[in-house]
């Protein structure tokens, strides 16, 4: 430690901070990643259940091993480079889709204390960032110079683009409630019990802001960005291997994020539901596996929505909807019962 | 008028969605049908139409009199037969190959055996590793036939009363 000290000199400050930092991010991503890796498990688990199956069990008990096994097939295949395809876009195309997934985390609380960066703008960051993923899609679609691709990333552009604006106004509703961009101070806001959560008196905007988080992440059934009756695979249909691999990284990251973001703000993040047991982080986990547990239920239950369909959900139902809540929250606001919404 | 407030408020209320939710909610709960191939296997009709053999007679006699009706009812063309005197003056085949890859399992071969000499067992699992490795000599038939031959004659005896 001394040598180092001496060996920076008067840098020897910001290099601890660095360092620090970066073993924090470690201690976020890596759980991060093992959290994905079992996401795909658990999704194939649940809806083999639901199908009245048993999905996979033969790697390791219960089947624990086989994202590795999984893992370890797509590193040692090869990366296929599509001759006609724009080089540097197409590899560029997932780590745009995948930076941001993970970037995100970084404001995220996950106790009151536990938080890489504590921002005030918090909830604007992580818009900022989401909003970021999709040029990941649409460059990979563009880059691969093929048909199928750049149908799915169309399909996704103008997906995303719909569902954000009403993803935007439910989170108005809970700023309008919280009066903090903070998602620290968001929670903190919802604190005393279950009935202080916001998603009771939001509960028309909690139901939007999941299912446009469904959309959002391209997830059943709105997964027409890749639409594998249709379009073959979509946006990724001409990667292989680990650049494959990172797409599905960044898609269940992504599932994890939306969830994480719905747990802290509608459903108290790490606050427990009543007063007399203590928060704990435990219970911020419990919800966001019970929300994504809701992810893989709608993906084994619904059938794809059709293209214009979706459109219409969320131009024509979803946007009025939360306009018309925001306004009845604020009005709300104005009277008596005001210290509902608080 | 009513019925499309109704219509409105059930879609708003997601009641489809829900029921649609509870069914396959239901349905992680049920006992799962699986059946985990290598250690469970499904049961067996005594008439499946698998692996081919050729069968022998209690005193080791081959059964096959070279009549050639197999190959002629072979839809897929999968059976060449030749055939030859024996020392012994009968008339037994030379050759007796099945292209178990061109072979379309429909059991006729088996129906037109006027002595019960080629049969199909509940062999489904088999492989060959190498090209040609499928296509079943007289020597590979007859050995299967002398492996199985109790479960076969078994099969036989349970579906005579229908024949």
């Amino acid at each position: 430690m001394q040598f180092f000290a001496e060996l920076f000199g008067s840098y020897w400050a910001d290099v601890q901070l660095v360092v620090w930092t970066l073993i924090k991010i470690v201690a976020i991503v890596l759980p991060l990643m093992i959290g994905v890796a079992y996401l795909t498990l658990a999704e194939r688990k649940v809806i083999g259940f639901m199908q009245v199956r048993i999905g996979p069990n033969r790697v390791g008990y219960f089947g624990l091993l086989q994202p590795l096994a999984d893992g370890l097939k797509l590193l040692f295949k090869e990366i296929i480079l599509p001759t006609a395809s724009n080089k540097a876009l197409f590899f560029i195309g997932p780590v745009l889709a995948i930076a941001p997934a993970f970037a995100a985390w970084a404001v995220i609380p996950f106790d009151a204390t536990l938080v890489l960066a504590n921002v005030d703008a918090g909830l604007l960051y992580i818009l900022a960032m989401t909003s970021v993923a999709v040029y990941g899609v649409i460059i990979a679609g563009w880059a691969s110079n093929s048909k199928y691709a750049f149908l799915g990333a169309l399909r996704s552009a103008a997906q995303i683009v719909s569902y954000e604006i009403a993803m935007g106004f439910t989170l108005v509703g809970v700023l309008m409630c919280a009066n903090s961009l903070n998602l620290g101070n968001i929670v903190m806001g919802q604190e005393g019990g279950f009935w202080h959560w916001y998603f009771l008196p939001l509960f028309p905007l909690f139901v939007v802001y999941f299912i446009s988080a469904v959309a959002e992440t391209n997830r059943a059934p709105f997964d027409v960005a890749e639409g594998e009756s249709e379009i073959v695979a979509g946006f990724h249909v001409e990667y292989s291997g680990m650049a494959f691999a990172v797409f599905f990284l960044a898609e269940y990251a992504n599932m994890m994020l939306v969830s994480m973001l719905a747990a802290l703000m509608f459903l108290g993040g790490w606050l427990s539901p009543v007063p007399f047991l203590p928060d704990s982080i435990l219970w911020l986990l419990a919800k966001v596996a019970f929300l994504l547990f809701l992810f893989l239920w709608f993906r084994a239950t619904f059938p794809r929505y059709r293209y214009d369909q979706i459109m219409r959900l969320g131009w024509k139902v979803f946007i009025p909807i939360t306009l018309v809540w925001i306004v009845v929250v604020g009005a709300m606001m104005q009277t008596q019962w005001a210290y509902l919404f608080h | 008028m009513l019925n499309s407030i109704k219509n409105t408020l059930g879609s708003l209320m997601l009641v489809e969605m829900l029921k649609g939710m509870a069914l396959t909610g239901r349905y992680f709960f049920a006992k799962k049908i699986t059946i985990q191939y290598p250690e469970e296997r499904t049961p067996q009709s005594n008439r499946f139409r698998g692996l081919h053999a050729l069968r022998r007679y209690p005193n080791g006699e081959e059964r096959c009199i070279a009549c050639k009706l197999c190959e002629a009812v072979c839809p897929a063309m999968a059976i060449t037969i030749e055939s030859d005197q024996r020392e012994d003056g009968t008339r037994r085949t030379t050759r007796y190959d099945i292209d178990l890859t061109k072979c379309i399992f429909c059991g006729f071969c088996e129906e037109s055996c006027p002595v019960d000499s080629i049969v199909e067992t509940r062999i489904f699992d088999y492989h060959g590793e190498q090209r040609g490795d499928l296509i079943y000599t007289k020597q590979m038939l007859l050995e299967v036939g002398d492996k199985y031959e109790a479960q076969i004659a078994e099969d036989r005896a349970q579906d005579k009363v229908y024949r």
